[in-house]
C-alpha cells in the first residue's frame, strides 16, 4: 500500500510526518519503505542513519543535430512544442537549447535526413538506502538548475516497490510534482496548519485531490495556532481528520535538529503509534495477507 | 526594480514577509508567483479586480471511434502516458506532457490536443498598491508559463501607474516556477528557516539563484526556534559569500495578524520582529535605487 504524504502549502509538516510514521512502522518490524518524493528540496535522510545502497542515474534523451547532414527543411523546429529548436534558415542557424527540451523525441522521428541523433542528459537520481533499523529509504534529487522533477519522482516510486507501507513524502504545490505523486497512492494524507494560507492551500489541493478520485484524511498541526476554520471546512465537507498535533517549541526544536520526535519525545511517540494504528486499520498494509 | 523573494524550502514565512515588506513603504506592485498555492491575496483582499484568463498546457486526447489500436502512439509516448487496456487506448492525463508527438503520428489522426482554460489571473489595486496574483486550476500544469504572464502583467501595470518597485512573492523548490520567476529579476531575498531542512534547501536555492543575478540576500526567520542552528546558517552566508540581511524572531503575532487579514506589520508596527523588518527594507529599496 501505498500512502502519500502531501500538504498544498509548504512547510506545514509533510516531512515532520512522513518520518515520523515511517519511524513508528519501522520500529514495529513492519515492512515499511520511506520515498522521497520531494526532488528539488529532499529532507528525509537528514533524519536517518542510512548506508547507501544502490544510485540510479536519471536521464532523458536529447536531440544532437548534425549540421552537415542537416537540409534546413525546419520540421523538427515546427514539431517541437516547446521551442527548444532555435532555427533560423536565413542564417543556417539550428540550435538545441536543452534547458527546454522535455525528450519527447518528436524531433528526431520528425527529421527526414537523418540529421538527428540523441544523447542522453542528466536530470537526477535515484538513491535507495537502508536505515540502520533495516528499513528502505528512496530518495528523489533533482540537479540544480533543473526545470522539472517529474522523472524523478517517477522513477523513485517505480523503485520503491510493493512491498508493504510505502510512504511517499510529497512535495508542496498542488501542479505536475504533487499530481505525479499522489497519482501512484492508494492513499493520500493531507497535513495543513489552521491558519487562513493553510486552509486555501488545503482547499485547492482537495480540489485537485477529488479530480483525482482520491479521497484524502487530513492531519492539522500547530492545531493551537491561527484560527477554528480549516476545522469548520473538514466538518463541511465531511473529510476525516485523522490527527492534531500542538504547537510546541519542543517539537520544533527536535525537528531543527534534524531528529526524530518519535525518538525524543513519549507523548508525540504515542500520537505517530496511534496514528500508524489508524491508519493500518483503516487502510489495511498489503502485507497483512502473508 | 524587480525583487523576488523565494526560499527553496516551504513554510519559511515567504508570504507572510513579503506581506510586510509590502505594507511598510511607499506604493507598489505585488506579485504572488505561487500559483499553485497563491495565498497573499487573503492578506490584501485586491480590489477592483479585473480577470484574464490563462489556457494551460496541452493534453492529448483519442478520439475511439478513429483508433484502430494500431499502438504507434503507444511505442513512440516518452512519459509512459498512453497504454492499451481492455482493447481501448487510454491517455493519461498526469502523465502527459502535451508534447503533440503522438496527435502528429497517428495515422488516423485519432488524437487531438486540447488545452484547459480553467486557470485565472487576477489584478487590483490594495491598501499600498497593486497586487497581480494567478490560481493555476486543481490539476493543472504549465505553471511556470501562469508565472511569466503574472510578471508580464505586474511589469505593465508598474509601467502604466508608474510604480517603481515590484515584489514578487515566489514559490517553493528550485524548479521551473521558481527558474520563471526570478529569470532576470534585479535582486532576490531567500527566507530560510533555522532547521536542517532549512539550511540543506537554502544551499539549493542559493546555488540556482546566483546564477541568474550577485544580488542575493538571506533572512533567517523563527530565529528562536533554535538558535545555535541560526547562528550555523549564518556561518554557512559568511563562508558562501551570501549577505545575510537580517534574523528575525519567532512571533506569534504573525500568525495573528494573518488570521485577521493584515501583516504584521501593519498590526503590531512596534513589535521587534517589525522594527527588523522595516530596515531591512529599507536599506532594499534604497540599495536598489
Amino acid at each position: 500500500m501505498k500512502i502519500a504524504v502531501a500538504s498544498g502549502k509548504g512547510g506545514t509538516g509533510k516531512t515532520f510526518v512522513a518520518t515520523n510514521l515511517f519511524n513508528v512502522l519501522s520500529r514495529r518490524g513492519e515492512a515499511v519503505t520511506l520515498t522521497d518524493c520531494d526532488a528539488e528540496a529532499p529532507d528525509d535522510l537528514l533524519f536517518f542513519r542510512a548506508e547507501k545502497v544502490s544510485e540510479t542515474e536519471v536521464t532523458h534523451q536529447v536531440p544532437v543535430i548534425n549540421k552537415d547532414a542537416c537540409t534546413w527543411c525546419g520540421r523538427c523546429s515546427r514539431w517541437c512544442n516547446y521551442n527548444a529548436i532555435f532555427y533560423v534558415p536565413a542564417a543556417k542557424v539550428i540550435e538545441v537549447i536543452e534547458n527546454l527540451c522535455h525528450g519527447c523525441g518528436a524531433c528526431t522521428f520528425a527529421c527526414n535526413s537523418g540529421a538527428i541523433t540523441e544523447k542522453p542528459v542528466l536530470l537526477g537520481k535515484v538513491t535507495k538506502f537502508m536505515t540502520d533499523g533495516g528499513s528502505k529509504v528512496v530518495e528523489a534529487r533533482m540537479k540544480v538548475n533543473e526545470m522539472s522533477p517529474v522523472r524523478i519522482i517517477k522513477e523513485a516510486i517505480k523503485e520503491s516497490g510493493e512491498d508493504g507501507v510505502v510512504i511517499l513524502d510529497a512535495p508542496p504545490g498542488t501542479s505536475c510534482p504533487f499530481i505525479q505523486t499522489v497519482d501512484k497512492a492508494d492513499n493520500v494524507l493531507l497535513v495543513t496548519e489552521p491558519t487562513p494560507f493553510g486552509l486555501s492551500d488545503l482547499r485547492q489541493s482537495v480540489e485537485t485531490l477529488r479530480e483525482m478520485k482520491k479521497t484524502p484524511a487530513v492531519i492539522i498541526n500547530r492545531s493551537d495556532i491561527g484560527d477554528g476554520s480549516v476545522a469548520e471546512y473538514l466538518a463541511k465537507e465531511n473529510i476525516p481528520l485523522l490527527a492534531e498535533i500542538k504547537y510546541d517549541p519542543a517539537i520544533a526544536r527536535v525537528y531543527s535538529e534534524g531528529k526524530l520526535v518519535t525518538d525524543e519525545i513519549p507523548a508525540l511517540t504515542s500520537l505517530f503509534e496511534d496514528m500508524a494504528d489508524k491508519i493500518i486499520e483503516g487502510y489495511g498494509t498489503g502485507s497483512n495477507q502473508r | 526594480m524587480e525583487l523576488a523573494v523565494i526560499s527553496g524550502k516551504g513554510g519559511t514565512g515567504k508570504s507572510s514577509v513579503t506581506a510586510a515588506f509590502a505594507t511598510v513603504g511607499e506604493r507598489l506592485v505585488v506579485a504572488d508567483c505561487d500559483v499553485d498555492a497563491a495565498n497573499l491575496y487573503l492578506i490584501f483582499n485586491p480590489e477592483h479586480n479585473n480577470e484574464q484568463v490563462y489556457i494551460g498546457g496541452h493534453k492529448a486526447v483519442v478520439d475511439h471511434t478513429l483508433c484502430t489500436l494500431c499502438g504507434i502512439c503507444e511505442g513512440y509516448c516518452r512519459f509512459d502516458a498512453i497504454k492499451e487496456i481492455n482493447g481501448k487506448i487510454v491517455i493519461s492525463e498526469t502523465s502527459c506532457d502535451g508534447c503533440f508527438f503522438c496527435s502528429r503520428i497517428c495515422p488516423m489522426n485519432a488524437i487531438t490536443m486540447v488545452r484547459s482554460d480553467k486557470s485565472r489571473m487576477y489584478s487590483g489595486s490594495f491598501r499600498n498598491g497593486i497586487m497581480v496574483y494567478g490560481r493555476l486550476a486543481p490539476g493543472e500544469e504549465n505553471s511556470g508559463k501562469l508565472v511569466s504572464m503574472v510578471r508580464d502583467e505586474a511589469k505593465r501595470v508598474a509601467t502604466e501607474q508608474g510604480v517603481p518597485v515590484i515584489l514578487l512573492d515566489g514559490p517553493p523548490g528550485i524548479g521551473c516556477p521558481v527558474i520563471s520567476t526570478v529569470t532576470g529579476v534585479d535582486r532576490m531575498i531567500i527566507v530560510t528557516e533555522p532547521t536542517m531542512s532549512g539550511l540543506e534547501d537554502l544551499k539549493r536555492v542559493f546555488e540556482v539563484a546566483r546564477k541568474f543575478t550577485g544580488k542575493v540576500g538571506i533572512i533567517i526567520n523563527k530565529c528562536d526556534l533554535n538558535h545555535a542552528m541560526a547562528d550555523r546558517i549564518e556561518g554557512w552566508c559568511t563562508a558562501h559569500g551570501a549577505s545575510l540581511l537580517g534574523r528575525l524572531p519567532y512571533d506569534s503575532r504573525v500568525t495573528e495578524a494573518m488570521v485577521a487579514g493584515r501583516s504584521v506589520t501593519e498590526m503590531f508596527p512596534d513589535a521587534e520582529i517589525s522594527n527588523i523588518i522595516k530596515d531591512i527594507w529599507n536599506n532594499l529599496s534604497t540599495n536598489g535605487k
